[in-house]
């Protein structure tokens, strides 16, 4: 484990260097991607021009779930976000001769061509969900449950980005698949979950277990209550949800692994 | 134990066709294709090995699980007494491997960085590594192209920086896959003056697959030829031109035409003018057939060819 962080820092660190090598083009990037993957929060501050309340939760509610989702969404995007390149890889005929490094391979595929400018995500939403905390009773139980949900909701999206991913294993060209998934199950998220039907919040929790990388734990810090009839546990099983994300996913990558059929010659 | 260890080693892949005349979301029928099959073999430590075949005999297909790129369906496989697919990165560690038509350098870095992240990747001990890389750098004339990013590098010049990559770890096992392949024949000769050196000096066992049988006549003292996805022969280079189905031929030059020559244990495979060419095989003593047609006929000249090793690997891949 310690060596494959060691080898994930030591191949990313290669790419940082590369890419300051050109340190204007750089910034201009990572300023686009703050402005560019903002422009979301914008829309919904535009939109409490006309109201107070959406689906109970006023703006610095909305920030507070907007801030986390993006927190979750852009520590896992900036990790591993490149393990959607793997069919691309594969169709290179790369992930060959990755595969004969002692190093694992989805350590490997997720450090190459590692993209710092994608702290600009993590940067953004860090900034609304500072102001948001403004307006939050903190407490330590509160506290603690912050950084379970700020540590599991990565992990959660960690997971998504690799099982989908994995699809490519299989059709090497379905790297689109996942991104509705994942980037798409981040921008729900900006949202109360109880402005969605009903089946779509049961799918969010119990199929693809999204809404434990905001919702719920949210809903404890802000000291609101789920009016669905879901259990108030849920609340806190985020670490739990974020463990049996990553144990599936381990288990679908190995499966992908092995039955990785390489390119001809 | 020998270093690699291969025992009725067996890998299918499945395809799925297009077939004409069914409903499209019903036009694909699954079709195995075993592209290795009863493929036994072991190489000791320090033997320098061609494998060779035509397109699509399971060469790479072999490699790929040699290395444990990809997973055998059946048979019994080791190497350096691990499982390569189960231990792939346990494996990685001794082996070195090199495929002519990919690279596996960062495209986008210079040279330098590329062996410095290997450096890092293998946690080869910098001491020894600069002392390897120093090496290598010298004995395959790089030095000027450390710091040239991987993708302006000559085709010649990758080849010597990929195989400077391979062996940064100092491997027991090195595969080349193709290694010469787009090589002009200063380099070429130059690579392989370099493998034989590695293999004498450092004692790492080579196994190469290539198109160019001039690599396999200078480097290598055993061959494996595999076709259809099994070997069908393993043995020295010497031991191919013995073979049942490889011939030799007695030029014979007449004084005059004459219809076809008929002797004892040859037969007469052309006739041009007053030249004959009667072949037999190449077992077998040349001096009774010379013997037999001095004594019936008015002989201006004679010579001997002997098998051409491409002839030879034709016909064997034309057998049976």
């Amino acid at each position: 484990m310690g060596e494959a962080l060691a080898a994930y820092v030591a191949i990313s660190r290669l790419w940082i260097r590369s890419s300051l090598e050109y340190p204007v083009s750089f910034a201009m990037m990572t300023v686009g991607s703050v402005l560019s993957t903002g422009i979301d929060f914008v829309g919904i501050w535009v939109m409490f021009s006309h109201l107070t309340t959406y689906g109970g939760f006023d703006l610095r509610e909305m920030g507070f779930l907007y801030g986390t989702s993006q927190l979750a969404i852009g520590f896992a995007d900036l990790v591993v976000g490149n393990v959607e390149r793997i069919g691309m890889q594969i169709r290179l005929g790369r992930l060959d001769t990755m595969m004969t490094k002692p190093v694992p391979l989805i350590v490997q595929i997720c450090a190459d061509q590692f993209a710092l400018r994608r702290v600009a995500r993590i940067v953004q939403g860090s900034a609304v969900l500072a102001w948001a905390a403004w307006g939050v009773d903190w407490t330590p139980a509160r506290i603690a449950v912050l950084v379970l949900m700020l540590t599991s909701g990565a992990a959660i999206f960690v997971g998504l980005f690799v099982s989908f991913s994995c699809v490519q294993f299989w059709t090497s060209d379905a790297s689109e698949l996942g991104n509705a998934f994942t980037y798409g199950g981040a921008s729900l998220l900006e949202y109360p979950l109880t402005v969605f039907p009903r089946r779509v919040a049961l799918g969010l929790t119990f199929v693809l277990p999204i809404a434990f990388a905001n919702w719920y734990p949210s809903l404890y810090i802000l000291g609101r209550h789920d009016t669905s009839g879901l259990p108030h546990w849920l609340e806190l099983a985020s670490p739990v949800a974020a463990g049996v994300t990553v144990v599936v996913t381990a288990a679908v990558w190995r499966l992908g692994v092995r039955h990785y059929t390489s390119t001809g010659s | 134990m020998s270093l690699i260890d291969v025992r009725d080693l067996a890998r299918t892949f499945v395809v799925r066709k297009r077939t004409q005349g069914h409903p499209p979301w019903r036009s694909r029928t699954r079709a195995e294709v075993r592209a290795v099959h009863d493929l036994t073999f072991s190489i000791d430590a320090g033997e320098m090995v061609g494998y060779i075949g035509p397109n699509g005999a399971g060469k790479s297909t072999t490699i790929k699980m040699l290395t444990g790129i990809l997973v055998p369906t059946a048979g019994v496989l080791r190497v350096a007494g691990l499982d390569p697919s189960r231990q792939r990165t346990d494996l990685a560690r001794r082996i070195g491997v090199v495929f002519g038509q990919r690279t596996s350098l960062w495209w986008d870095l210079p040279l330098r960085d590329s062996f410095e992240l290997l450096q890092r990747i293998y946690r080869v001990d910098p001491v020894r590594h600069r002392r390897t890389l120093a090496e290598y750098v010298e004995l395959l004339d790089l030095g000027d192209l450390l710091d040239t990013p991987v993708r302006q590098l000559s085709l010649g010049q990758r080849m010597r920086g990929d195989i400077t990559a391979a062996l940064l770890h100092d491997p027991e096992i090195l595969y080349l896959d193709e290694p010469t392949i787009g090589l002009d024949v200063v380099s070429k000769g130059r690579l392989r003056e370099f493998l034989r050196t590695l293999n004498a000096e450092r004692g790492t066992t080579l196994m190469l697959t290539t198109h160019d049988l001039q690599d396999i006549e200078a480097l290598c003292d055993r061959v494996i030829v595999i076709d259809r996805g099994t070997a069908v022969f393993d043995g020295p280079l010497a031991g191919l031109h013995q073979r049942e189905d490889s011939r030799r031929t007695l030029v014979v030059d007449l004084v005059d035409e004459a219809p076809p020559i008929e002797v004892e244990g040859a037969e007469t495979r052309r006739v041009d003018g007053p030249r004959q060419w009667l072949s037999f095989p190449a077992g077998q003593s040349a001096a009774p057939i010379v013997a037999a047609v001095a004594a019936s006929y008015a002989v201006a000249d004679l010579s001997i060819q002997e098998p051409d090793i491409e002839e030879v690997i034709r016909e064997i891949y034309a057998g049976p």
